[in-house]
This record gives C-alpha cells, structure tokens and sequence, in this order.
C-alpha cells in the first residue's frame, strides 16, 4: 500500500557549499527502522533524478531516530554562485518528504494509527 | 564553580532579529548572552565594506544590540560573546567604546578583541611557504582564483575567548570564530574543563550548534506540527542550562512564544549537518551519533552522553573571491494557462538571446508558484493560477549581464499575454562573490587577544 514519506517523517535542510543536506527524523521511533530500509541511497537518488548533479551520501542516526542525506551538486554551485530561488538549499526538506512509500499493510497502519488507508 | 551556566543565544545570523537581544537579557537570569552574525559569505561582504571605509567591516547591527542590552552588561554582570568582530574587530571595538562614551559608561566596559584569523595580508608568503590552500570540494589550489581574492580568514577555536574571559573582558569581539566556539568557552571557561577533556568540549559544541541558529531550534522553522506551536510573534530565543559533567538543557524563558520539544531540538541537530559521526572544530571532533534527547518539562529538553575525540591538526579556512557577475529578473503570468504562457516567455528570451549572440556560463529558469522549489516532484504547473517566471544569468562579462537585464521588460509589450509585475524595472546586476573552502595548518594561525577598556 501507498503511503507519504511526509505521514512518517518531519526534515530539515541546508547547504554546505553545492550540497544540500535532508536530515529526515522518523515522527515515532517505531516508524525509524521503515525509514532505514525505504530511502536507500539508490532510491533517493533516483527521487532526485534531474534535479542534482553529483551523488547521494547517506548516514544512520539511531540515537535521534534520523537519516542525514548529502545531496551533491542540488544548489548551482551554491552559496552566492547559485541563481536558484532555493539557493541555501532551504527547502529540500519537503522536497523529499514528496516520496511515496509502499508499505505491508500493518505498517501503513501503523503509520495511520490502526486503520490502513492508501495514499 | 557556578553549578548553572547559562548561555542565551541573540542573534542567529547578521541580519536576525533585534528585539531579541535584549528580550533574553530581560526575560529571566542569564549569564552570558551570545551573538552569532557571520555566514559563509558574510566575510565577504564586510570586506567589500571594509575596502570602501577602513572604519568598516564588522557587523553594525552589534553596537545596537549592545546598547540594548548595556544595563544588563553594566549592572548585573552579563558578558556578551560575538563574532561581530568581521574583518576589523578593533574597528568594532571603537565604535563599542564610543557608546560607552555616550552612555557614560567608559570604564564600565572592559572588551576582549579577539585578532589573527585575517589571513589575507600573509595570503602569498603562505602560499610560497608551501600551503596549497587548495579548494575543499574540487582540490584546486588557490593560485587558480589568487587574484581575485577578497577575505581569507581561518576559523578559530574557543582558546582565545577563554583568555579574553580570564582577563576580565565583559564583551568578548572575535572575527572568524566558529559559531559554536562562541558558546562552549564560556562553558569551558567556567567549569574548568581541561583542553583534552573531549566529551565535555564535545557537549559544549554541541550545545553550541543547537543554539546558534536562535530560534531554530525553539520553534522557528520548525516543521514538526508547526500549526500548533504557539505564539510565534512573541517566540522566546534558546538558552543553554549547562552543568560541570557536560549535560545541559535547551529551555527558553516563561511567558515567551515558540516551543522546544525533542522534535524541535532535532531539527536543529540536523541543520547543515555532514557525517555526523565527525563534526570537525578546532578544540574538538564531536560525535552527534552520541547525542541522547530527553523532555525534561514544559519547553525543556535535556541533552546528554555526549562523546569526543581529538581535533585534527588544521584549521578550516573561508575565503571569499570575486567570481564574475549575475542578475535574476521575474515577470509574472496570470490565468489562464499561466504555466504555458510562463513557458512560452522563457522560450522567447532564450531565442532572443541566441539570435542576439547573448552567451551565458549558465541561465536558469524557475517558475515560481509552480515548480521553482520542488522541480519535477511538484509536477508540471499547469493548474497553477499565476506563475512567475524566474530567470537569472551568470557570466564573467559584466557587459553581457548587463545586456540581460534589458531584455525582460519588452516582454511585457512583445510577448506572451497577461503579463505583469514589471513594476520594480530592470533587475540589478551583481558582482559574485563566491566561497572557497580550505585548510591549513594550525601551526601557523596564532590568535591575539587584546583587553581594551
């Protein structure tokens, strides 16, 4: 079953030069180990398709329940190069949020609290 | 030893808030006040300033906000901390002692001037010594962009600040500090944590990255349940509770707006952030795969356990050269068909540009309303109502850019129907001042730390 990455997450993001960085932080613990086997690199990577340049960096925080994405090249060239609107990477947060999950039903349940509905 | 410090942050970046200041010296006891005014590119800009008026270059918004703030610094004993310092931290110092001059409170004010992270006089002997300064993300050595540099500046640690704080300064004034130097000294300084004591300068910097977006982390863009955090008209800017064995809590005072919850503490841990499991300064490599969260009470969380590891043996560098030209010009395209008619403009620029032999090291087009922030994900914008069309060029040829901002305004007679908000002109063309990132040796950055009063 369909379900929005945004039901089982909240994010932040900012910049580092020409990367963007998406810290996405599971909403209840138990939604973390989801959020660990869904947004591989590869799949993100692939969210992002045309939208970056370089490569996708992931890393694992259990103790804040959160993944941390470095997304290459999202900012043209970043900083005060860029003429992007998002130039500070600001808002790639929900841009990943965006995902949609397929999900065993009981997690979507889970996720809507007890009754499973599609996205 | 206090059993309590307490660090209230100020200002997130020049340009923040400045009621805030004096709302945290006001709102409840705290003994330091910390000031955060220097992004990436701010160096920069005050260089620039400081090019134009040798008085200038540091961040003017301070001397405000230590006037709001002076009886608390005066009569009960709160020290300020800040990086306001920019490029000319003694030019900073002068106008603070003016103030007081005006005041009347010469003699009251003892400012600790924190110099030596300028590296732009000693740039070339550097270079010939054999420092590459090379670029951190593409391995060029500075040589390639030598000329056109305008600020270098090392980022420094907490050393300095402790000896400006142990010398009896009540104003501390630094340049190119790291942000969350500006809250772990005076943790540092107050609890006598040892230089190799590596959790407790971890937790320090740690409460430091927390802290120095102000109220990033107490509400302001927050996106957890952000429909139901209260007040923010009235939000309240973070405090640091710290203790001696390196826990702390983030709190902010009672009776103000915002909230600060696990949620809310852990956007803020995530913001700009790299491997978390190295988050390099000078005075330590912190581990935030170690930070334990915990709800504490109302806006309270507790943070600890906290580990550290030795710093390296460099010292990051920002330097900030000249990078050519660009403008960003908009128009905006109203139902219906906004999107199509939005596109159709972008079509007719980018031919005019071609056919008018007009070349660009890069244009960009955003619509606005549509697909500007979220690309492709956002879909195709055709039901958008109104669309405004973004476009902006780059190029090393001042000429050229220049030629671009003539360009957008004859749509409005010669192009694609509906079109308006022209109202502002031409767009302005800007010189680029771009970032560059690099490292050296901390052998040769030595901090210099002068009480002026």
């Amino acid at each position: 079953m369909k379900v929005r990455l945004l039901d089982l997450a909240h994010a932040r993001s900012g910049d580092k030069g020409d990367t963007a960085n998406v810290g996405v932080i599971a909403l209840r613990p138990e939604f973390y180990p989801i959020l660990v086997r869904e947004l591989t690199v590869e799949r993100v990577a692939q969210h992002f398709d045309g939208m970056i340049t370089g490569p996708v960096q992931r890393y694992e925080l259990p103790n804040l329940k959160a993944l941390n994405f470095l997304l290459h090249g999202a900012l043209d060239g970043g900083g005060t190069l860029s003429l992007k609107t998002d130039a500070q990477g600001k808002v790639y947060s929900t841009a990943l949020l965006r995902m949609v999950l397929d999900l065993p039903a009981a997690e979507v349940a889970a996720v809507h609290g007890g009754t499973a509905r599609d996205a | 030893m206090k059993d309590v410090v307490r660090v209230a942050a100020g200002q997130g970046f020049w340009g923040d808030w400045l009621a805030a200041p004096r709302r945290q010296v006001e709102g409840g006891p705290v003994d330091y006040l910390m000031l955060d005014y220097l992004a990436e590119v701010t160096m920069s800009i005050l260089q620039k300033q400081k090019e134009r008026d040798p008085k200038m270059g540091y961040a003017r918004d301070f001397i405000g906000a230590v006037d709001s703030v002076l009886d608390a610094v005066v009569h009960r004993g709160v020290r300020v901390i800040a990086n306001a310092g920019g490029v000319n931290p003694h030019g900073c110092a002068d106008a603070l002692l003016a103030l007081a001059d005006q005041r009347g409170v010469r003699g009251k004010l003892q400012l600790g001037v924190v110099t030596g992270d300028d590296l732009l006089p000693r740039l070339d002997a550097l270079i010939a010594a054999g420092h590459p300064l090379a670029n951190m993300d593409t391995g060029a050595p500075l040589t390639d962009v030598r000329d056109r540099v305008l600020s270098a500046n090392a980022y420094i640690g907490s050393e300095p600040i402790i000896e400006a704080l142990g010398k009896g300064a009540n104003i501390v004034i630094t340049g190119r500090s790291t942000d969350t130097a500006l809250t772990m000294a005076p943790l540092r300084y107050e609890f006598g944590w040892d230089a190799q004591d590596w959790n407790r300068l971890a937790a320090g910097i740690i409460a430091g990255h927390i802290i120095e977006c102000g109220a990033q982390c107490s509400g302001g863009n927050c996106l957890h349940e952000w429909q139901s955090i209260p007040d923010l008209w009235n939000v309240g800017y973070p405090i640091v509770e710290a203790r001696a064995d390196g826990s702390f809590e983030v709190v902010k005072h009672p009776g103000t707006g915002g909230r600060i919850s696990v949620p809310s503490v852990t956007e803020q841990l995530v913001y700009e952030m790299g491997d978390p499991h190295s988050y390099i300064t000078p005075d330590v490599t912190a581990d935030f795969t170690s930070i334990q969260l915990a709800a504490s009470g109302p806006d309270r969380v507790r943070v600890s356990g906290i580990v550290g590891r030795p710093p390296t043996d460099k010292l990051k560098v920002s330097i900030a050269y000249r990078a050519g030209f660009k403008a960003v010009g908009t128009l905006v395209y109203a139902w219906p068909d906004a999107m199509a008619k939005a596109r159709a403009a972008d079509e007719v620029l980018r031919r005019r540009f071609e056919m008018l032999g007009m070349h660009f090291d890069a244009i960009v087009t955003e619509f606005v309303g549509a697909t500007s922030t979220h690309g492709h994900l956002a879909g195709d914008g055709h039901e958008a109502n109104e669309v405004q069309l973004r476009i902006g060029v780059r190029s090393p040829d001042k000429a050229m850019v220049e030629k671009f901002t003539r360009e957008l305004a004859p749509l409005v007679l010669n192009g694609p129907p509906t079109v308006t908000g022209f109202a502002g002109g031409r767009p302005k063309v800007e010189e680029i001042v771009a970032y560059w990132p690099a490292l050296i040796d901390k052998t040769v950055v030595t901090p210099v730390v002068e009480i002026r009063s």
